[in-house]
């Protein structure tokens, strides 16, 4: 996060967009500038997300015990895989921030690699997932075992759809990026877009400790 | 090829549903015909279809909500006449089919009535009281009305293929179940909704940030408007709410598509977590609807009573206790469920304090009116008879907050009395008030107040009569959403109710005259100054209707009601005598992308409902299809000469200087 409180007049800092000097920017009674609305919007939007997730948080704490005599998170976790999971995750959230800095920049390599070290590193996660969740599936864990496998798949495929959906804007800001250059508007969604990158790396570490941790250790 | 779907979806052998559903592609048809004959197609595409000015969002939302609160009252009339002669008899209208009417009522007037009605009432009047040209995101604010509209067809498309929920305005499982509920009704019910949801998600982002970040210079948050506040106190609620209704529907469809067990009978799954989480949505929801109204109130009162609010940071505080007790209340939905009696009594306390911040608002109008001289205009109507109301709908509220009375009147005709009484006197009564105030700064005449007043005085009674009876069967121990029964005591009652409904119907007709009489009599009935009702609040100071830009310069404000203050200036002759110095000004570029999104979100619902996977994936390749186009776009505003800009604020000056004159003259 510090690499965009460090570049915090990146886009507006363009001044073409900005609508009064940076220090009536901060008083509210300014239309603020086009950054700060759009990184203030996006963050209200990821709040929104977060909060969708803790509905789905709420349901696994209460239904995490109703395995209906299936199999329960100690015998389904393996905590190898997770730790390697969470390390993609976490080097990723690294990454996306070289790559944010690189952008505001105007640093291509230093864009373009970050993004591609990002988008191998969510790609990598994503690939244990499937990887664990085919397996649970095979031995007769699926989703529809019980309401606690019901909640696991879905709190967790939740996350996983995210960090597909995060894929897919990745790739398209690269192309964005390659297609149109450093415009303050592209800038403005390479913001967005990291901060749904980090985002989901919090959700994550709820995941990692509510899910996978307190699972295999009960 | 085409999943579920067959012909046997279309109910030949039902003529009620055939007929209205006829019906609606005939005159939608006529419509389309109509319009195309006119050649007014290319016009309402560039202008309105792909507009992103939020004086015409906000007027699409306004008439979506209108077209469907007909549709809605069509089903009320309906449920209300079968149980007027569903007296030990099985009235017309068989249980399969009264099931679908009342879930399709509720689901109708919460959703594509009421909210698409706050939501156009917020987009037309926000930025216009903040003193801004525009919301924060033009472009995503077309995508959540063009998504509320495709849940408004996936709704309607039920009508004639295959059928609607039955499970009541929430979908209760297990009933909701696909055990109990095999058909494509609950689908219907769930892509609707969901897809609605989401647009209504991306206006409270799109609001809080504007009212957050965008303003007039000077004008602070003690200087905003009431209805700005409470408009903010909405939007955050919907930022906090819609989400779990967006995960709680989700592990509906889960369940009912992939054999899920959040809320089945088996498997350890829980159907009173369903109860917890949609009631934690739904709790919030209802003051999302009632606080826009709350501040329409504030508006109209102060307006027609010619004096600033009384209590203005009292009523900013109540605003924001009730944003966050609403949070708190959500067991008093389901006392029943057994939490014990420690539980039950944290909530029932709760929902009794809630009533404290709204009773706050009530004096406040209340001593804003004392000492006032007041309008007697139509607003003004429906805002003394809301008082009226909303106080008997509040009262009954705090009763069914305590516990033991809860049990006794729990899914009784006394709730059904209960919530129709707070959202039809406090939410419906709120927007018609908003409506007439706001009508002529969006099309520059005034609404007329002979047909007004009629429709306030046959609502106003019809309502009474429609709904206190309800109150007593409720007491007499009637359950809700029954198809018939057999006890002499009630049905007399309920004969009143039926002619109730009959009145509000007349009030219905009397708004509809009123608009086409309005309409013929424009030219008597035009707003020439942009200000017809001595306002106090920004919108007055523009045009009617306001041009694209909304202010041809940002006003600065210097305090609260600053055009009151304004105004009474210019009257005695203090008003600004420099001409300002126009510039040209860059408005956001029209965008067919939340028409094209919504036209995938259909097709894609369509999908969903039906089981047409081909044409789900067709959908979603469209969608980031149509985002990637959006986000290609080089230019993404245009340019409104200087010259453009100061002839039309001239024009409006002109007009203002005019009506001084008429006015002096008169004095």
């Amino acid at each position: 996060m510090t690499a965009f409180q460090a570049g915090a007049d990146y886009g507006g800092g363009r001044r073409e967009e900005a609508r009064g000097p940076a220090a009536i920017v901060l008083d509210h009674s300014h239309p603020a500038s086009k950054r700060i609305i759009v990184g203030y919007g996006f963050w209200i939007f990821l709040l929104s997300d977060i909060i969708m997730f803790s509905a789905f948080f709420a349901t696994y704490a209460v239904l995490s015990g109703e395995t209906a005599g299936g199999p329960s998170g100690k015998d389904l976790f393996d905590l190898h895989n997770v730790a390697i999971e969470t390390g993609c995750l976490l080097l990723s959230s690294f990454t996306c921030g070289l790559a944010a800095i690189g952008a505001r920049a105007h640093n291509g390599p230093m864009y373009y690699g970050g993004m591609a070290a990002t988008c191998v590193l969510g790609l990598g996660f994503l690939a244990i997932e499937i990887h664990e969740f085919v397996g649970m599936i095979d031995q007769g864990a699926g989703p529809t075992r019980s309401a606690f496998l019901s909640a696991f798949f879905t709190l967790v495929g939740c996350h996983g759809v995210h960090v597909t959906l995060g894929t897919l804007w990745l790739l398209t800001m690269i192309a964005q990026v390659f297609a149109k250059g450093y415009r303050a508007d592209i800038l403005r969604r390479v913001l967005c877009f990291a901060l749904f990158w980090h985002t989901l790396d919090i959700i994550w570490v709820a995941i990692f400790t509510v899910v996978y941790l307190l699972g295999a250790g009960s | 090829m085409f999943g579920k779907l067959t012909w046997a979806a279309v109910p030949f052998d039902q003529p009620i549903p055939l007929f209205a559903g006829a019906i609606v592609i005939v005159v939608i048809l006529g419509v389309l015909a109509f319009i195309t004959i006119k050649g007014w197609i290319p016009y309402l595409w560039s202008e309105w279809i792909t507009s992103v000015d939020h004086k015409r969002i906000g007027i699409m939302y306004v008439t979506l909500a209108a077209v469907m609160l007909l549709r809605g009252f069509i089903d009320a009339i309906m449920m209300r006449s079968q149980q007027a002669i569903a007296f030990q008899s099985q009235g017309y209208l068989p249980p399969e089919h009264y099931n679908q009417i009342f879930s399709a009522h509720g689901t109708i007037m919460i959703f594509f009535v009421a909210m698409p009605f706050v939501i156009g009432l917020m987009n037309f009047v926000l930025p216009l009281q903040l003193g801004v040209r525009d919301v924060a995101f033009p472009t995503l604010n077309s995508v959540s009305f063009w998504l509320t509209a495709t849940g408004v067809l996936l709704v309607n498309i039920s009508l004639v293929v295959g059928e609607f929920s039955r499970t009541g305005w929430l979908p209760f499982p297990p009933l909701s179940e696909l055990t109990y509920s095999p058909g494509v009704g609950v689908d219907y019910y769930l892509w609707g909704v969901q897809i609605s949801g989401v647009g209504t998600l991306m206006t409270g982002v799109n609001f809080v940030t504007t009212i957050l970040k965008i303003h007039a210079p000077g004008m602070t948050y003690m200087r905003m408007p009431v209805f700005c506040w409470t408009a903010l106190a909405t939007n955050l609620l919907i930022v906090a709410a819609f989400p779990v209704l967006t995960a709680t529907l989700a592990m509906l469809t889960l369940d009912r598509y992939l054999g899920f067990h959040f809320f089945t009978n088996e498997a350890g799954g829980n159907m009173m977590m369903f109860m917890n989480l949609i009631w934690i949505w739904g709790h919030p929801e209802v003051y999302i609807l009632v606080l826009p109204a709350f501040g329409v109130f504030s508006e109209v009162v102060s307006t027609f009573s010619r004096k600033p609010l009384f209590g203005y940071r009292s009523m900013v505080m109540a605003t924001m206790a009730i944003c966050l007790i609403s949070f708190t209340v959500w067991l008093h939905h389901f006392f029943t469920m057994g939490a014990g009696p420690n539980v039950n009594a944290v909530f029932g306390i709760a929902s009794m304090i809630i009533a404290v911040p709204t009773g706050v608002k009530i004096f406040n109008w209340l001593f804003t009116m004392y000492g006032g001289r007041i309008v007697y205009a139509t607003p003004m109507l429906w805002s003394i008879g809301f008082m009226v109301t909303f106080v008997i709908g509040g009262l009954t509220g705090v009763l069914v907050a305590v516990v033991p009375a809860d049990f006794m009147l729990h899914n009784s005709l006394f709730q059904v009395a209960h919530f129709h009484n707070v959202i039809i006197g406090g939410v419906l009564f709120g927007m018609f008030a908003g409506y007439t105030f706001w009508f002529p700064k969006a099309f520059g005449f005034r609404l007329h107040e002979g047909w007004g007043k009629a429709a306030f005085w046959c609502w106003f009674f019809g309502f009474y009569l429609a709904f206190m009876p309800l109150y007593v069967v409720g007491l007499m121990g009637m359950t809700r959403r029954m198809q018939h029964y057999d006890v002499p005591e009630w049905h007399p009652w309920l004969l009143v109710a039926e002619l109730g409904a009959v009145v509000v119907l007349a009030g219905i007709l009397c708004q509809v005259m009123q608009l086409v009489v309005s309409i013929r009599h424009r030219e008597e009935l035009r707003d020439v100054t942009g200000d017809p009702w001595m306002g106090r609040s920004l919108e007055w100071s523009t045009a009617s209707p306001p041009p694209a830009f909304n202010f041809a310069v940002l006003p600065v404000v210097e305090g609260r009601d600053d055009y009151w203050r304004r105004a009474r200036l210019a009257e005695r002759g203090l008003g600004p005598t420099v001409e300002p110095v126009y510039k040209a000004i860059e408005m956001p570029r029209n965008s067919p992308t939340g028409f094209i999104c919504a036209f995938f979100a259909s097709f894609g619902g369509f999908g969903m409902i039906w089981q047409i996977w081909w044409l789900v994936i067709v959908a979603l390749v469209g969608a980031f299809v149509t985002f990637v186009v959006f986000a290609w776009r080089d230019r993404t505003e245009y340019e409104i000469p200087a010259e453009e800009v100061a002839r039309i604020d001239r024009a409006n000056r002109q007009a203002r200087g005019e009506a001084l004159v008429r006015a002096e003259a008169l004095s």
